[in-house]
């Protein structure tokens, strides 16, 4: 029998190498039964590797995957209890939209009837809302439809565990925002863990639980999305979750005060802080706002606006900040009147908190 | 002003296909309209043709019912027996195969190419014959036994002669093949076997008709293999059509063979291809 078990998935220090190039060293993660964990990473980060040694296309070259419990090493892609999404789909393209959806129930032993099978495949399609569709060809489908088509064909089996590789990635925005709404409920629906890579930041936020961000083929960073964005443990997380700027400082008094470049100085944040020594900080674009010069305040830094990028429910300003070079800022356009709007020329202070402050050794 | 650009486009299309239209017609079309005259005369005495309308040479389609009965049988089954040959070849050559060696292995099967088909022929005629392998058998102790002029020789030969052209096709169309699908297969659920069945052979089937039809194609008209393998106990409608042509000159009856081939092959290829587009469903058309 197999050891109970609340993780659905979990990584013991797997190490996957192709001939001398390591791509992935030493990853240890778990995801919890029925969570939707996204890892999110460059291309080249391993995240992939990952997936694929979950849906067993690869084995690792040390340390052990485990799925329910089970340790995967040398079991075949079609034993596994997990299925997969896809990139660009991999629809068969001699089989019609039903024939791609029940292939999966057609290989199960015993074999189930085939007034069951087609029942089963019309739910799946159901449920992704592809009702009518069963007899099209696969070539008569959007992109849109496609990606809904392995959905449901990845789901039809019951997997313990739904793999999606960059499943999104080919959709337009719009599309996608309405995708990533849709693959969070069918996540509620069925119940089962989702593991989605993703390159995508926004993507990776939205719909997951938990974020597992990853570089150069290890694990930076493990957390709810909330987490990974407010509290970023190190200046490659800040860089490539949302965006940031980074300021060259250094950090004195003992850890209680950081000397920007320019000379500004401000109170250490009070969440940890490295001891004296060179340091970049890392400052939300959101976390910033412009005061008229002039304007009352104690704005800690000035600088000239040298664009305006109007985005429609915010704006966002290219600031050269005197002394630190280039700023962004974005200012919620229902947090500032019209009037408030500054343009590119004028003067400004900046004003922050510097809680928001995140000082990484440098 | 958009008549003349009509008229150019018209003209640059003229000058694309005039060439090949006309070499068919000059090569291939006049000449099926002078066998078909040619096949309701008769022979004059000093041989050829001579003007008459009647359907004798027809009438004595059946002496020649061996030849077509070889061919008919031997080009399709030498064609299979290609297949089965090709088949593990192709997967081989488009799948398994390192990358690295794959070109030099696919020249390895084009080298061949590269010689004449009547030496090689010419070389199977001594393996086959009393001093290559049946000589050796005798040494152990089978005597007698007959390779050469035989169907099996025959057979031996088409296969030989025509393997490349197709592991050719076969290969082109494993090798495009989306190794994706064969993951999503086994993803699904699928031992390797049905993941061969479910999928690479079916999207493989364009590349395995292609081949199928080329040499069949190809083997209806064959003359050599059956001339030198089967010396003239297994001989093809090439071997009547060559005799009544070049020996006896009596080309009405070689045109009445000849016509009658053509047709005969028209009907059997249409059945044919009315039968794997319905096995292979209509959609398969597009992946051509």
């Amino acid at each position: 029998m197999t050891s109970a078990s609340t993780n659905d998935i979990e990584f013991r220090s797997v190490v996957k190498r192709y001939g001398s190039v390591t791509a992935v060293s030493d990853i240890n993660f778990a995801v919890p039964r029925g969570a939707f964990m996204a890892l999110l990473g460059p291309s080249g980060c391993g995240k992939t590797t990952c997936l694929r040694m979950i849906g067993g296309f690869e084995q690792p070259s040390e340390g052990t995957v485990y799925i329910n419990g089970e340790a995967m090493n040398g079991v075949a892609a079609y034993r596994r209890p997990v299925n997969m999404v896809f990139q660009h789909y991999a629809l068969f393209p001699h089989l019609d939209v039903e024939q791609n959806v029940s292939y999966g129930l057609r290989q199960m032993l015993p074999r189930i009837a085939s007034p069951e099978i087609s029942r089963r495949a019309q739910e799946a399609l159901e449920m992704v809302r592809l009702g009518g569709f069963g007899k099209r060809g696969i070539h008569e489908m959007s992109g849109g439809q496609q990606q809904r088509v392995a959905l449901a064909r990845a789901i039809v089996n019951k997997p313990k565990v739904l793999l999606l590789d960059e499943p999104l990635a080919a959709l337009d925005k719009k599309l996608r925002t309405a995708m990533q709404i849709e693959l969070q409920t069918l996540q509620r629906e069925l119940g089962i863990t989702f593991v989605l890579v993703t390159h995508d930041q926004e993507e990776a936020l939205s719909m997951s639980d938990f974020v597992c961000v990853m570089n150069a083929g290890r694990i930076v960073q493990v957390g709810p999305p909330q987490e990974i964005y407010d509290r970023p443990a190190s200046l490659f997380v800040a860089d490539f979750v949302g965006k940031t700027n980074r300021i060259t400082a250094t950090v004195d008094t003992g850890g209680a005060s950081i000397l920007f470049a320019n000379g500004a100085r401000f109170a250490a944040p009070a969440a940890t802080t490295p001891s004296t020594g060179a340091a970049m900080v890392a400052l939300r674009p959101e976390a910033i706002s412009l005061k008229r010069n002039g304007a009352a305040g104690t704005a800690a830094l000035s600088g000239t606006v040298t664009h305006r990028i109007f985005l429609g429910s915010s704006v966002e300003y290219s600031v050269d900040v005197d002394g630190l070079g280039d700023f962004l800022v974005t200012a919620d356009r229902r947090a500032l009147g019209d009037s408030d709007l500054v343009e590119p020329g004028d003067k400004v202070g900046l004003a922050f908190d510097p809680n928001a402050l995140h000082v990484f050794p440098a | 002003m958009p008549a003349a650009t009509n008229t150019k486009r018209n003209l640059v299309t003229a000058a694309l296909v005039a060439p090949a239209a006309a070499w068919l017609m000059i090569f291939l079309v006049l000449p099926f309209i002078a066998m078909l005259v040619f096949a309701f005369g008769e022979r004059a005495p000093e041989g050829g043709y001579q003007a008459a309308f009647t359907f004798a040479q027809f009438a004595r389609l059946p002496t020649r019912a061996a030849a077509f009965w070889n061919t008919l049988v031997l080009a399709p089954v030498g064609a299979l027996l290609c297949l089965l040959v090709a088949y593990p070849v192709a997967y081989y050559l488009a799948v398994k195969a390192d990358p690295r060696y794959r070109l030099i292995l696919v020249s390895l099967v084009v080298v061949p190419f590269w010689t004449s088909l009547l030496v090689r022929t010419y070389a199977w005629m001594y393996i086959l014959g009393s001093r290559g392998i049946p000589n050796l058998l005798s040494m152990v102790g089978f005597e007698d036994v007959r390779l050469l002029n035989t169907p099996g020789a025959v057979l031996l030969g088409i296969v030989y002669g025509y393997l490349p052209l197709m592991i050719m096709p076969i290969y082109v169309s494993l090798e495009k093949l989306d190794r994706r699908l064969l993951e999503a297969s086994a993803d699904l659920g699928a031992r390797p076997v049905s993941t061969f069945f479910g999928v690479t052979l079916p999207l493989s089937l364009p590349g395995v008709m292609t081949g199928v039809a080329l040499v069949t194609i190809l083997l209806l008209g064959e003359y050599l293999i059956p001339q030198l393998l089967g010396g003239g106990k297994v001989f093809f409608i090439g071997n009547a059509l060559v005799d009544l042509f070049l020996q006896s000159r009596n080309w009405p009856f070689g045109s009445a063979i000849a016509v009658t081939l053509v047709a005969v092959v028209v009907v059997i290829l249409m059945v044919a291809m009315r039968i794997a587009f319905k096995v292979a469903g209509t959609r398969q058309v597009d992946l051509v």
